[in-house]
């Protein structure tokens, strides 16, 4: 049976792969590559909410700020694009190191509004510092070659960079989440006083798992740059960081797979509400409210939970993760204090 | 004249009392956020939104019934308050079995549909409320101009906040309040409506954000997105006091209005900010809030 | 007959002038794309007005051009440069859309710019107010419409100076567009012989203005100058009536201020303002005409100056693709740089080089509610500053398109 189910993975993962790379050839490009960045950093952002059970409200600090130092460091100083996403990857990692030093202590939602009120202020360091530019923000990014080398500088070609930096994000991710590091991680959003009592330093395990979210998101704030030769305001503000959780939960938090779909769905949608007003922000809003109140498990979630319901015999065990002594991968609840 | 840092006496005190009157905002809008929290144990994203709605209905009131500014102080956080007790039996009490956050997501998602609604309906570039006749025109103080209209946002949010400690602490109301939020379990058993309580707290709490509301419109225009600047920084000050402490909301909302105040005259960029850096600094140091119990 | 033989004329010289210009219309469709803010700080004075402006526009050229139909299409921005540059680049790239108009929010504006510059694209800016889209930021296919920053200091500030308004207080919106203004107004104040004795940035956006009007107050100068707009600019003003600054003899002046703040405020709180505007409805005969038109459709709203700015540069492009028979971005903006704009908007106006239309803008003062026949009639006007001397000349440009 696990077989099995390791073959169906695998044939999905490949019928994947290839969607995604024919995908440019049907839909229009930047689009894709936009939902690419999204679904990274939602990815990112679930590292946290759904298998540590952390939610942050401050998440747009990482990707904000690292686009702007992404844009910068490729505009101003004229390194390539494989610099400049380091460079983002870097400022989220040391950023989210300096948010976590403070937040870790707190749970549930005092680590909420503690993330967001430190997101806050980077929001303002990135109104005020001169190189952010303000309003404007930083304008007409250039895509330079890869390496050099390698011209990005078509529609197309920066889709299928920014493809290659999504799967390498997304790859990262699911190896962490299925090392024991990352059963560690699920111990402490099942029970933290367990974990403690295991001799576990969960603070320092909490502190890894938000630094290295934070640098993801910033990998992914400062590709999505590349896409639109733009840094602006609006991936720093704190409406950003309500997004990407919008995103993680309708796709499905604890679930490799949900941020992704999340993150698609939002951003096809957005583009297709932008002609509409505040459209956008009410439809975002009841769908948060919709997804709260009946589809806590998100799409991907509650499409696993029905298959799993459909298939399950009554002997089999969930997972393999009930086994080693850790939860199902969706989760009804996050922790909190 | 006496300067202190370079900084003219009188302009000092000036920005003192501006503070005050900022802070009294953040004290009515922030109890209102300590009382729901301390019995929902949610933190209501939404307040914003309510604070936006108080204002409005006071300014359609006017536009289409004629009501007034001081019937409308009334009337308006009624309206709003009945809303708010809607929409705590239809939404939020699904959620009170599961985690605290849901009800933070929920209120977010609710406070995005409020705030569009109003967005689509009447735009964003504000709609005039003119000051009540009585309350025009101002009082010299020697080392300002006091429009008479602040001294009584001054003085209506302390009696507000005193009016609302005086039902907590000295009514039985207040006293079974104060039980649920320790053991709602406990005075369930002693036959106590403890669900009707949550609402109606519920219901105060949002009501006490339209009355700030209201008090907001003759001073700002009455504008859909006037609650989503605030409400960021209400959250710190409540974090600053201590989650759920009705002492330590009022008494930081004025406190940091003054902070404010004061950053403003030696540094006017940093105003917007200062706030959330002293939030960082007390949860460093004292990390369940200046007031709070536990964290 | 004789128009369609102009109009043939023209053409052939433009397609020679031209030289590459293709005599044809691509997909047999010109599209126009209104991109602006629907629902935020800018929607009640470009917003929807701006698409009723184009699509006025398209109406009066009969619908289509050229032989080809004439499609409007909009979408919101949300005052997002990001936003903005990626609906841009869709339309471009997907919608075939030939021209993105009027743009407000000076980022969005400058992103846009880039979008258009590097597809060939035409981008008609009315609403945006940043110097920089002809300046630093200039493009081949760029033209700016309405107003910008430098005449606005420049009108404002000269007239105010000259009526004895020497010492100058800023209370600046923190931002580059703030920034500009401030920048742009306190050189014309200086040149104009006044002094700046102080100034102070707020955040942005911003609701309270206490505590600055209060420094501003103290400052002892003649005139506290807001650079900033919107709703900023009606919080502002609101309060400093409420602090009784205008009671104690200092003048406000708003560096842009458009006709729907006005509207929202009401002439007791902005009665005697100056102010200087790109166009006003009730300006000549023809202005008038055209608002009545616009305001039965608009629900009894008057346009702006910024929506009447749409329309007339709709207009005017629409007349360029007429004459040349072809919507290919650089020829068309090369042939409405050639012709003169006469037209319900401007008098004489002119394209330069830098994408820059030259009209004359108007120095207007608010009317008090006893000199206001009814809704809507809120100026008067003080004095035309003629278009030479409203905007920054092409010596000071720094537009890499102009030959120095």
């Amino acid at each position: 049976m696990m077989g099995s189910v390791k073959m169906h993975k695998g044939l999905w993962l490949v019928l994947g792969l290839v969607a995604l790379a024919v995908a440019p050839l049907v839909v229009y490009p930047v689009f894709l590559a936009k939902v690419l960045c999204f679904a990274l950093f939602a990815a990112a952002f679930n590292l946290l909410l759904g298998y540590v059970g952390l939610l942050s409200f401050g998440h747009a600090a990482f990707f904000g700020f690292a686009a702007y130092c992404g844009a910068h460091v490729t505009k101003v100083w004229g390194f390539g694009p494989e610099v400049a996403i380091l460079t983002g990857t870097a400022v989220g990692a040391g950023l989210g190191l300096v948010f976590g030093a403070i937040a870790i202590r707190r749970q549930g939602i005092y680590f909420a509004m503690v993330t967001l009120a430190l997101a806050q202020m980077v929001y303002f360091v990135a109104l005020q510092a001169p190189f952010t530019h303000g309003e404007d923000g930083i304008q007409g990014v250039p895509r330079r070659p890869l390496f050099g080398l390698i011209d990005i500088g078509s529609n197309i070609a920066i889709y299928y960079f920014v493809l290659a930096v999504f799967l390498i994000g997304v790859f990262i991710i699911y190896r962490t989440v299925h090392s024991p590091f990352g059963q560690i991680l699920k111990s402490i959003r099942e029970n933290e006083p367990r974990a403690i009592s295991l001799g576990y330093d969960t603070d320092r395990y909490k502190l890894i798992a938000f630094v290295l979210s934070a640098g993801l998101s910033g990998l992914a704030g400062s590709t999505k740059v590349l896409v639109f030769q733009l840094a602006s305001l609006t991936d720093v503000q704190w409406q950003m960081s309500g997004e990407v959780v919008l995103m993680t939960i309708l796709g499905g938090m604890g679930t490799m797979l949900g941020p992704i779909v999340g993150a698609a769905v939002v951003v096809s949608m957005q583009n297709y509400l932008a002609q509409v007003g505040s459209m956008t922000t009410i439809v975002q809003g009841a769908i948060f409210v919709v997804c709260v109140l009946l589809f806590r498990r998100g799409i991907v979630g509650e499409l696993a939970a029905f298959l799993r319901s459909r298939r399950k015999t009554p002997a089999e065990p969930e997972s393999s993760y009930q086994q080693a002594g850790a939860a199902a991968p969706a989760p009804e609840r996050p922790r909190g204090g | 004249m006496v300067d202190i840092l370079g900084v003219p006496m009188p302009v000092l005190m000036g920005q003192l009392l501006l503070g005050l009157i900022n802070g009294a905002f953040y004290a009515v809008l922030s109890l209102g956020l300590a009382l729901i929290f301390g019995l929902l144990n949610i933190i209501n994203f939404a307040h914003g939104a309510f604070y936006m709605l108080g204002a409005f209905v006071a300014w359609l009131a006017l536009q289409y019934l004629g009501i007034g500014y001081w019937p409308a102080l009334i009337v308006a956080p009624l309206v709003v308050g009945v809303f708010g007790v809607i929409v705590e039996r239809l939404l939020l009490k699904r959620l009170y079995e599961l985690d605290h956050l849901y009800g933070l997501l929920l209120t977010f998602g609710l406070a995005l549909v409020i705030e569009g609604t109003f967005r689509q309906l009447y735009g964003i570039s504000g709609q005039p409320y003119q000051l009540p006749e009585s309350l025009s025109g101002g009082i010299n103080l020697g080392f300002m101009f006091l429009p008479k209209y602040r001294a009584w946002v001054i003085v209506a949010s302390l009696v507000m906040c005193l009016a609302t400690w005086l039902i907590i602490e000295r009514t039985k109301l207040g006293a079974l309040m104060r039980a649920a939020t320790e053991n709602p379990d406990l005075v369930r058993a002693f036959g106590v409506n403890v669900p009707l309580l949550v609402t109606l707290t519920y219901g105060f709490g949002v009501a006490l954000a339209a009355f700030a509301g209201v008090l907001a419109a003759p001073i700002y225009s009455v504008n859909p997105i006037m609650g989503s600047h605030l409400i960021i920084v209400v959250f710190a000050v409540v974090v600053i006091g201590g989650m759920g402490s009705i002492m330590g909301a009022v008494v930081s909302g004025f406190m940091l209005g003054v902070f404010e105040g004061l950053t403003r005259v030696f540094w006017p960029e940093a105003s917007s900010v200062v706030i959330f850096v002293i939030m960082a600094v007390v949860l460093m140091v004292k990390p369940a809030g200046l007031f709070g119990r536990t964290a | 007959m004789s128009k369609l033989k102009t109009a043939l004329m023209a053409g052939i010289a433009s397609v020679a002038l031209a030289g590459t210009a293709q005599a044809e219309i691509t997909n047999n469709v010109v599209k126009i794309g209104v991109l602006d803010d629907m629902s935020g700080v800018y929607a009640d004075l470009a917003g929807e007005g701006s698409v009723l402006a184009a699509r006025m526009a398209v109406e009066d050229a009969g619908g289509s051009v050229a032989g080809s139909p004439i499609e409007v299409i909009s979408a919101d921005h949300q005052n997002k440069a990001d936003i903005a540059a990626n609906v841009a680049r869709q339309w471009i790239d997907t919608d075939q859309v030939d021209v993105v108009v009027d743009v407000g929010n000076s980022a969005a504006a400058l992103a846009v710019q880039e979008v258009t510059e590097t597809k060939g694209k035409v981008h008609l800016n009315s609403t945006a107010a940043t110097t920089a889209l002809t300046n630093e930021k200039c493009s081949p296919t760029g033209v700016h419409w309405t107003y910008d920053t430098y005449a606005l200091a420049n009108g404002t500030g000269k007239a105010l100076v000259e009526q004895g308004a020497k010492k100058w207080f800023f209370i600046t919106a923190d931002y580059a567009f703030g920034h500009s203004l401030e920048e742009n107004t306190s050189k014309a104040v200086k040149s104009a012989g006044g002094e700046v004795v102080g100034s102070v940035r707020a955040p942005f956006p911003n609701n309270d203005f206490s505590s600055y009007l209060l420094q501003a107050q103290g400052s002892g100068a003649d005139v506290i100058a807001f650079a900033n707009t919107g709703g900023d600019f009606v919080n502002a003003l609101k309060q400093a009536q409420e602090f009784g600054i205008t009671q104690s003899g200092q003048k406000i002046a708003g560096l842009l201020v458009f006709l729907t703040d006005v509207h929202s405020l009401g002439l007791e709180s902005t009665k005697g303002l100056t102010i200087t505007t790109g166009w006003y409805w009730d300006q000549d005969e023809d202005s008038r005409a055209w608002a009545d038109r616009f305001a039965e459709r608009n629900g009894g709203k008057r346009p702006t100056m910024v929506q009447a700015g749409v329309y007339s540069a709709v207009s005017h492009y629409l007349k360029a693709i007429a004459a040349i028979e072809s919507d290919e971005g650089k020829p068309v903006v090369d042939q409405m740089k050639q012709t003169p704009i006469n037209d319900m908007f401007a008098k004489n106006g002119k394209i330069r080089e830098d994408g820059r239309m030259v009209h004359d803008m108007k120095l207007v003062q608010v009317k008090t509610p006893d000199e206001s026949k009814g809704e809507w009639d809120y100026y008067k006007i003080l004095s035309n500053i003629p278009g030479d001397q409203a905007f920054m000349p092409l010596s000071e440009s720094t537009c890499d398109l102009v030959k120095q």
